[in-house]
């Protein structure tokens, strides 16, 4: 048994599941248009299919991000499509209010003042749902169904469309890669680094497992749950600088719509329990970019793209009756008596309440 | 979740006021928000010339047929504990649907059969997802709602207009009240299913289980309660309301399309809510979300009277009484022993 050891920690991790799909997707895609793997290097840029998947993604990987630590402390963020149509028209009204419209200043000004409406955005939530106590799918509810008539009060339900090169690098721009993938990049190394190498992903969890637990064990779990909530609108406002930079505009009604749904697909298929407790983060990117790749082959093989909605259904489907913990132990049942020894701590009877466990059934099986 | 509803005790609205010496804190909301309303109506009155007539009134109910019919479904959801987030894409597919089968020559009945038939499966499929699965109704409900989107543009992504004769009169009906106040069909039917859904909930060994599924699921289970058929049960009845106020909305805008009712689960689980319904599960009035619809239908008949008030003005203001509400609930609730 110790010699399979890393793959089977690499099985219990969640990952392979993912994985495989988003292989069999770029497959499929390569099976069809054998120029999509292509990559091809101009004017010092990367160019091909794969850079724009990764580069389209990267608004809902980034909220994703914020989403999965919200989800880690058992709360969800609703909001998050409307705070990405709040930033982008911020930051638009404010660049094309500015006195110089096209400086590199208006710009920063505009996405400065942007971000920190949406920290004072995620610092509401926060209150509701830590401050208060409201159940985390109500209080966000407030804004998510208020903040589109906010967004539409801020650029007076306009598309205000702007010229400013330096904003226009956020989203459109490239540095070899896009930009965007590289900002996507750097939030999730950061956020990777400081939840992983510090004890704070493990507090995170903790307050999602029992967030009174927590605080009589001395944790701060309402700072915590608070700072999950700000650092999520700020995802969102950066992914909202982004969609709006990409199309030079704010569209206050149709930017980031349904985006909440698409982050928290991918928070689910990276295999983060929605019951709290536990989260992966790679797991969260690999969502991302396979809801990407969906969408993307779905206009590839010439759909239309409106019915990619039927796919991601079957998706989410697929991937919450893997998950569900009757499903797992019918088929880790089957497995257990052809490879192990009957475990009694793994029998799916140990489970108290209806309850989801938080804990994989995997782990205990696949620990020997 | 911490808070513990308390299973609501067989009495009517009526019974509590009539009888009871004080109110329990669960009727509360509702009475605000009928006093809400009210206020509403009568800001409105003091401000515009017009406002009082029955006509007015009449309006509420008729612009807001298909709310009310979605609003009393996601009652039932919502008071077991529930959340259903696919009603506003049931809504647009039941007028795909009608829109297409009318299109194809189908007979009037046949299409409502239909409708109804796809509206009450796509119910049950969630409703025994949810159950035997275990996995959260929100998510179930949210994939419904990206299926039901989708299948819309696989029926089509164009607009399709309604030309069939029966639905044209049936729409364009108008039934008088008096002199100068009139309303349409989708009225009669929808305060219809208000009075059935206010019967089942309240007054049936479905509805009690139902409240008794919300306050506890566990217990419900212990006390040897059907469950698993409430559970499921209740999303069926969300279906078919969905399907049936997806009629409604096809008779209303006489046209089939895919983003017809984008965001109108929404503003059903707002009325809901402001209607005085615990989303945790175990309290709630049918009578409330009715009440919760109207609130929201006075809202847009003030800004439509105001006039220079943008109309995202009501997003806010729905926003903001969304709000009030649940903390109002939250004050309420504590206050019970």
């Amino acid at each position: 048994m110790t010699s399979t050891r890393p793959l089977d920690r690499f099985r219990s991790s969640g990952l392979l599941w993912p994985l495989v799909a988003i292989v069999v997707l770029l497959a499929a895609n390569a099976v069809v248009r054998p120029s999509f793997l292509a990559l091809r290097f101009q004017d010092g840029h990367l160019y091909g299919s794969l850079i724009d998947i990764l580069k389209n993604g990267a608004p809902t990987m980034l909220i994703a991000l914020g989403m999965c630590l919200v989800i880690a402390t058992r709360g969800i963020d609703l909001s998050v499509g409307a705070v990405v149509a709040i930033s982008g028209a911020v930051t638009c009204s404010s660049i094309v209010g500015a006195a110089e419209p096209g400086s590199a200043g208006a710009a920063f000004v505009g996405m400065g003042t942007a971000l920190a409406l949406c920290a004072v955005l995620g610092l509401w939530n926060g209150f509701l749902v830590a401050g208060l106590g409201m159940q985390p799918i109500i209080a966000t509810l407030v804004l998510m169904t208020a903040g589109r008539g906010i967004a539409m009060l801020i650029t007076d339900g306009q598309i205000i469309t702007v010229r400013n090169p330096t904003f226009r690098t956020v989203g459109a721009g490239f540095l070899v890669l896009p930009v965007s993938i590289l900002i996507a990049v750097a939030v999730f190394v950061l956020v990777a680094l400081v939840t992983r190498r510090t004890a704070l992903g493990l507090l995170i969890e903790s307050v999602g497992i029992n967030p009174e637990a927590s605080r009589l064990a001395g944790l701060r779990a309402r700072t915590i749950r608070w700072t999950v909530y700000v650092f999520a609108a700020i995802c969102a406002g950066v992914a909202g600088l982004m969609i709006s930079s990409n199309v030079s505009a704010a569209d206050a009604n149709n930017a980031g719509l349904w985006i909440e749904m698409d982050a928290i697909l991918a928070v689910v298929i990276g295999g983060t329990s929605l019951a709290g407790g536990r989260y992966s983060l790679t797991g969260t990117l690999l969502g991302a970019l396979i809801i990407q790749t969906l969408t993307t082959t779905v206009y590839s093989m010439g759909i239309d793209p409106k019915i990619t909605l039927v796919f991601k259904a079957v998706v989410v489907i697929a991937v919450c009756l893997l998950q569900a913990p009757k499903v797992r132990a019918a088929l880790l049942g089957r497995t257990r008596r052809r490879h192990a020894p009957p475990d009694p701590e793994a029998e799916p009877t140990a489970r108290q309440g209806t309850q989801t466990p938080t804990e994989p059934l995997v782990e205990k099986v696949a620990q020997p | 979740m911490t808070t513990t509803a308390t299973p609501a005790k067989e009495k009517g609205l009526l019974g509590t006021l009539a009888g009871g010496r004080s109110i329990p804190g669960r009727v509360v909301p509702v009475l605000a928000t009928f006093v809400l309303f009210v206020l509403l109506f009568g800001v409105g009155a003091g401000r515009y010339d017009g406002f009082t007539s029955g006509q007015v009134v009449a309006n509420l109910f008729i612009d807001n047929s298909f709310l009310i019919v979605l609003a009393v479904g996601m009652t039932f959801v919502i008071v077991t504990g529930g959340i259903d987030l696919s009603v506003g894409a049931v809504v647009a597919l039941s007028t795909m649907v009608a829109a297409a089968g009318l299109g194809a020559g189908l007979p009037a009945p046949l299409v409502v059969l239909l409708v109804l038939a796809m509206g009450s499966t796509l119910g049950l499929l969630m409703g025994l997802v949810i159950h035997y699965f275990e996995i959260q109704p929100f998510i179930v409900t949210l994939a419904g709602m990206f299926l039901a989107r989708g299948l819309c543009f696989v029926v089509g992504v164009q607009s399709i207009s309604i030309k069939d004769p029966t639905f044209r009169s049936i729409a364009t009906a108008s039934l008088p009240l008096s002199a100068n106040v009139s309303i349409t069909w989708s009225v009669v039917i929808a305060l219809a299913i208000v009075a059935v859904a206010g019967w089942v909930l309240h007054r049936t060994r479905f509805g009690r289980t139902a409240y008794a599924v919300g306050g506890n699921e566990n217990s419900a289970m212990l006390m040897g309660l059907p469950v698993a058929r409430v559970k499921v049960g209740v999303y069926v009845i969300s279906g078919i309301c969905s399907a049936t106020a997806g009629l409604l909305f096809a008779l209303y805008m006489l046209s089939g399309y895919g983003l017809h009712a984008v965001g109108m689960e929404l503003d059903a689980i707002a009325s809901v809510v402001i209607g005085g319904t615990l989303l945790s599960g175990g309290v709630g009035y049918v009578l409330g979300s009715l009440l919760g619809v109207l609130v929201l239908g006075v809202i847009q008949t003030l800004i439509s009277f105001q006039g220079t008030l943008s109309s995202w003005w009501t997003k806010i203001a729905i926003g903001t009484l969304l709000l009030l509400f649940i903390v109002m609930q939250r004050v309420f609730m504590r206050r019970q022993p």
